[in-house]
Formats: structure tokens, sequence, C-alpha cells
């Protein structure tokens, strides 16, 4: 339908609101009749010092020192940062760099743990119990003491979010159960298993930003866990303004801004967050956590993994610690010939390629695919010309001109490529699934994107450089001024003295250089 | 003859108005300055190496603008700062004669300094700190790698260690197609022609 009709049509409320473009993969959730299952404790445990969005932590332990689970082992520093606990009992063996599931295949500082076996916890912290007469900035400090970061896979550090800012009061709150990537399948087991933990979760967010309203938002291809929230919805009574909506299947619906869009017609404008429109969005499995963290008192260091891929002999979906070696978890599911395999974090949309099985599941990790070689290689054929067809600006769900956007990042015109609104693009390569041309297209936006963050970052060296060089210049003159003035002072209240001085100095000199000359000859 | 004398009265007033007009835009619209000299300073690396031959981005910066002093000296700024400089001033770009070298960092071997405040004085942009007698560090955030700091040093204890690539600071390489490689190229081919 022409896409002004539309607008029209959804005006009018002859038809439900829904965000422009989008595209429908096939989903290949395997793992969605498989009960989670909790993963076998790995020997070791690798926690990078970041995994979160925003600055590392600091280590608080040493080598050789005995943890317990749910300790504390890194302090955040600033502010958009989350601790990092241990994620089982043990001993600190190494703190080392090591490789972490980045694109980049580099790594960063990380702890690494060697398990005891007990799985002793830390009991220190205190169950919240009677949150709902508790603070919410009681709660938002929990929630940012155990670590919790979006685990829909962005992990922005939950706790700011969480907050009561009188100049956008959030209305409503949306929880995310869309899971539109392909393949993943934890959301979706845990609204079936844990209902009613994440009913909870949502409660004390809705607690927490003072608001009464909130929707539960799930894709109709996972109907039996709207019925199983809509279930635990109803047997309880602390949740009057929450209600299920069933969305129509669609890439990538997920993300919060399309999501919104879908849910309520209004558009979070670029450049801003959804509290800015009244609206906060939590995934469910950080909803989850956060009962866990504030009832039960547990950090994150667990968190619900998709173990899957055409390369996985035993798909599942696996309560993994954070830390785990992602090697260990594949040999679990009896993958551990890594032979014209690839092997994905994240979903096959905006999940990241890794070089290698060695490295850590991380808070962000949602899903770990395994891929046979010919299957993935048959999606990336060569590149060939644009044929101006149209259709990556129809799937683009963002409103942008993908075409347009990969010529400009590719001939590096990023003045051109800003203008065209190219940090609007959320990189859900909608536009790259269907280009009939094979173009890498969201590959153009990513490196695009990184050469104008890298001239920002140069450009404010240069200027921080060029004002610390010209305040020395300044620092230098004024020193000068100083001691010209104080040696004219000097000069002035010493003037007859100083003659007389000078002319003994000139005697004595040129009496020096006489015996210098004499003892010379 | 009045008409004679109605021309020159009429045009004698315009031009003394012009004058004026001219006058008071000169005091009202004055620039401190070379505003060229600030626009190629802010295209510089600032990182004041000095290897243009000038002691600082800004000497420089004034030479391209009021001596004809040729675009290409910036060594640190390499290809891109040479072409931007040459499209601001309208001149035709020339090739950078020397490679920019990786982007290094001046380090101090701490138990061989002996602290005699020569490199603090050499570094242009004061990221060294320490006091007579005392230790000195680089501060590494603010280093520009210029090397002034290593001649002065009487003991040889200032290092130039590559600058460590940071995962934050890490960015997407071109995707690796033909295409994607041969726009690049083309690209690069006319920017230097333009």
């Amino acid at each position: 339908m022409p896409a002004m009709l539309r607008n029209l049509a959804q005006r009018l409320g002859m038809m439900a609101h829904s965000f422009d473009g989008g595209i429908h993969p096939s989903d290949h959730k395997l793992g969605a009749g498989l009960h989670s299952e909790p993963c076998p404790l790995s020997p070791v445990h690798i926690l990078p010092m970041k995994m979160h969005i925003g600055e590392a932590c600091l280590p608080l332990v040493a080598v050789g020192d005995r943890v317990l689970r749910g300790q504390k082992i890194a302090r955040s520093e600033g502010y958009v940062s989350v601790p990092v606990h241990a994620p089982t009992s043990g001993r600190v063996v190494r703190i080392e760099e090591y490789a972490i599931p980045h694109p980049s295949g580099m790594g960063m500082p990380s702890i690494i743990i060697e398990s005891d076996g007990d799985d002793a916890s830390d009991d220190s912290l205190e169950p919240i119990t009677d949150w709902r007469n508790t603070d919410p900035a009681l709660l938002r400090e929990r929630a940012r003491m155990c670590g919790l970061a979006g685990l829909g896979g962005a992990v922005f550090p939950t706790f700011i979010k969480l907050v009561q800012d009188s100049r956008f009061p959030i209305e409503t709150v949306v929880l995310n159960g869309i899971e539109c990537e392909p393949w993943l399948t934890t959301d979706h087991r845990l609204m079936l298993e844990y209902a009613d933990e994440i009913l909870t979760g949502l409660a004390i967010i809705m607690h927490m930003v003072n608001t009464d309203s909130a929707i539960i938002a799930i894709e109709d291809n996972k109907s039996d866990a709207a019925e199983a929230i809509e279930q635990a919805l109803a047997l309880r009574d602390d949740l009057e303004g929450a209600r299920v909506v069933l969305l129509p299947t669609r890439y990538p619906q997920g993300s919060e801004k399309q999501l919104i869009y879908s849910l309520t017609g209004r558009e979070v404008p670029a450049g801003k967050l959804p509290m800015h429109i009244g609206m906060l969005c939590q995934n469910v499995a950080t909803a989850r956590a956060l009962y866990r963290a504030v009832v039960r008192a547990e950090p994150l260091t667990e968190r619900l993994v998709t173990v899957s891929g055409d390369a996985m002999p035993r798909p599942a979906n696996l309560h993994v610690r954070i830390g785990t070696p992602m090697r260990y978890v594949f040999a679990q599911q009896g993958l551990t010939d890594f032979e014209d395999v690839r092997i994905l974090h994240g979903g096959p949309m905006m999940g990241e390629l890794l070089r290698h099985p060695d490295v850590p599941v991380v808070k962000s990790t949602n899903g770990m695919l395994a891929m046979l070689e010919a299957s993935f290689m048959g999606g990336h054929t060569q590149e060939q010309a644009c044929i101006r067809c149209g259709h990556c600006s129809e799937a683009c769900p963002a409103g942008l001109v993908p075409n347009l956007l990969a010529d400009q990042c590719r001939s590096d015109q990023f003045e051109k490529a800003e203008s065209y609104d190219l940090f609007d693009c959320i990189e859900c390569g909608a536009c790259s699934y269907v280009c009939p041309s094979n173009i890498p297209l969201v590959h153009y936006f990513r490196y695009g994107k990184g050469q104008i963050a890298q001239q920002r970052r140069e450009k404010s060296f240069a200027e921080a450089s060029r004002l610390r060089s010209e305040a020395r210049e300044m620092r230098i003159e004024r020193e000068n001024q100083a001691r010209a003035a104080r040696r004219s002072s000097v000069r002035k209240t010493h003037a007859p003295a100083a003659e007389s001085t000078a002319k003994t100095d000139a005697a004595g000199d040129s009496a020096a250089d006489k015996t210098d000359e004499g003892s010379k000859d | 003859m009045t008409g004679l004398l109605y021309a020159l009265l009429s045009l004698g007033t315009f031009a003394l108005l012009a004058g004026i007009v001219l006058a008071v835009a000169q005091k009202v619209f004055h620039v401190e300055g070379d505003p060229m000299v600030d626009k190629i300073d802010a295209l510089l690396p600032q990182t004041q190496c000095g290897q243009c031959g000038y002691p600082g981005c800004k000497p420089y910066a004034t030479a391209v603008a009021s001596e004809g002093e040729e675009v290409n000296h910036c060594v640190p700024g390499g290809e891109r700062t040479m072409l931007a400089i040459a499209d601001l001033m309208g001149v035709e770009p020339k090739a950078v004669e020397q490679e920019a070298a990786a982007p290094m960092l001046a380090f101090v071997r701490e138990d061989e300094c002996i602290g005699c405040t020569l490199c603090i004085k050499a570094c242009p942009v004061d990221a060294i700190i320490g006091a007579p007698k005392q230790y000195h560090t680089v501060l590494a955030d603010h280093c520009t790698g210029c090397e002034l700091c290593v001649e002065p040093c009487p003991v040889d204890c200032i290092d130039m260690l590559v600058k460590p690539e940071l995962i934050e600071h890490w960015s997407w390489p071109l995707p690796e197609t033909r295409r994607s490689r041969l726009g690049h190229e083309r690209r690069e081919h006319h920017a230097g022609h333009a």
C-alpha cells in the first residue's frame, strides 16, 4: 500500500500503526520449543572490564585472591558504567588482556577466575522484598550495584534509564519481548518459563519511574509467550495498567524507536531518547534481572543464551554464567570442531562475526550461532553495481536512502553523508538483506560512522593541543614580562650601588681577563 | 551651466556619502588579524612538531596564508591536511614529501631520568610534568608525539612508542569487495587532481 494512503488510514484509526520499512527474514527459531537448562560450570571464567556501553571498570581484586559468586570484582569508573561481579567462587589466576566478542578481534583487560567447584555465593547483599515501600533511588542504586545493563543486546546501563526526571515524566513503560532477530529464542523462553519474575520486574520498574501504565509487546510468532504472560498477568492484582500487545512479526520491530512507533504512533525524534516523549523501554530479560537483583539480591552473573545455528548438533537455550568461554559452551552442545564453521555473537542480522570461539560470554550475549561456512557465504556473493531499484529505501525503518549513503561513505564524502542523517541509521541490516546487487550497505555505514568519529576525535585533540600550546606561550610571555619587571625594579632601587658594582665588576672582569691572558702566555 | 552644476553637486554629494559609509564600515566590520591564518590553523593537527620548518602550527599557517609558503609541508597532517589547505587556498595540491608515521607517544624511562626539566621546557603542549631533581613523566592523553623532547634529554631516557590502539577507537574498515576498493581509489584520484 502506498505510504501516503497507509498514513491516512492510520491517522483515521482504521489501521494499526506500524513503522515504515522492515523485512520478513525466515525466522529459524530452532530453540523456541526447547526448555531452558543450566550450562555446566566452566573451570575458568574470563571477565572483561567492560561489558556495557560506557566507561571500563577497574579491578578490585589481585591475582591469588579468593572470590565468591556475586562478589564485586571491578568497580565502575564514571557515570555510564556498572560494576563486574564474579560468576562463581574460585581464585583469581590472572589479570590480563583477553580477546572479547568484538568485530575487531581485539582484547580488553580481563579478570580470569579459576572456579573451585563449590559455587559459594557472597551473601552480603540484603534482599529488598518490600520494594513497593522502598525509595526508588535505593532501588536504582541496587540496579547499578548489581551490574544490570540492557540484556537485549545494547547493554546500556539499566539504572540510568530508571530515573524520575521532573522534566520528562515517564507515562508508559514498554516491556520489549519482540525478539525479532532470526534464530534467537531467549526472550521467548524467558516469557514462557519466568512470566511471573518478568512481571514483578516490570512492577518494580513501574514503581521506580512512578507510572501505572505499561505495554508488554510481543510478536505474533510467539503467541504462546503472549498467552503465558496474559495468564500470569490475570493472577496478579498489582498490574492493572499493564496490557499485552501482539504485533505482526516484522524485522526490526524490536528496535526501541520502531517499537514505540508501532505501539503508539509517536516518533522519537532524531538524537532524542524515548524518555523525551514519556516512554521507557526495557527488555524482558532485563526486567527479570532487575527482579532477581532487588528481591533475591542476586547480581547479574548469569544470562540466558540461545546456542543455535545450522552447524549446531544440539541447539539449546542455556543459562550461562557470564565469563564462560564460548568454546566450552559450544562443547556442551556437541560442537568441538570449528573447521568450516562461522561463529556469530548475537543474531544473524545485527550480530558480530567472531574470529574464534576463545572469547567469553558477556552481558550482551543473547545468542551464539554456529553457521556452516557454505550457508554463511551464500549471502555474501560479489558486490554488483547499484541498479537504483529503491528496495533499500523501502526496507529502511529509519526512512533513510541507503544506496546514496553507501556511495557517500565509500567515497569519503562524510559531511554529505552526515547531512543525509547517517547517524540515524540503526544498522539493522534490512537494506543489505534486500539488496539485489549484494551491496554490503551496513558495512559502508559502519565505515562512515567510524571515520567520522575518528575525525571528530582528531579535531578535538587538535583543538585541545592548540589551547595548551597557546596557554604555554602566554605563560612564557607572562614569565618573561615578570622577570623583566623584576629586573628593572631591582635596577631602580639599587641604582647608585648597582653602578658602582658594575664598575668594580668591569674592573674585576678586565683584571680577570688580564690574568687569563697572563696565564695563557 | 546650471545643469552642469547640478550634476557636479549631486555626484559630489554621492561620493561624499559613499566615502562616509566606507569609513564607518571599516571601523564597524574591522577584523582583527588575518582570518585565513585561523582557518588554516584549524586544519592543522596542532602537534607543534616543527617538521614543516616553522616553530609551530600557527607560524606555518601564517606563512602559508601571507608568505606564499607551499601547502605540503605538514608531515603529521599527511595528504588529507594538504588537500584541505590546498582547497581552502585555491591552489594546486602538491604531493606530501614525507610519509606520516604512525601516531607516537613519548615515554620517559623514569629510573634513568635525572630530573633536569629540559624536556619539560621543550614540550610545546605542556604534556610533561615534573620538577627539578624529580622524575618527569609524560601525560599520555596530551602528548602529540612531536619528538621535541627527545633531543634535549641529556641522558637519552625518552622513548617514542607507537600509540596503543584502543578498542573504543577501533573503526570498521571498508568492505573487502572489488567495487568498494575501486570506488574509493577513484575518489582519492579525483581528490588529488581537484
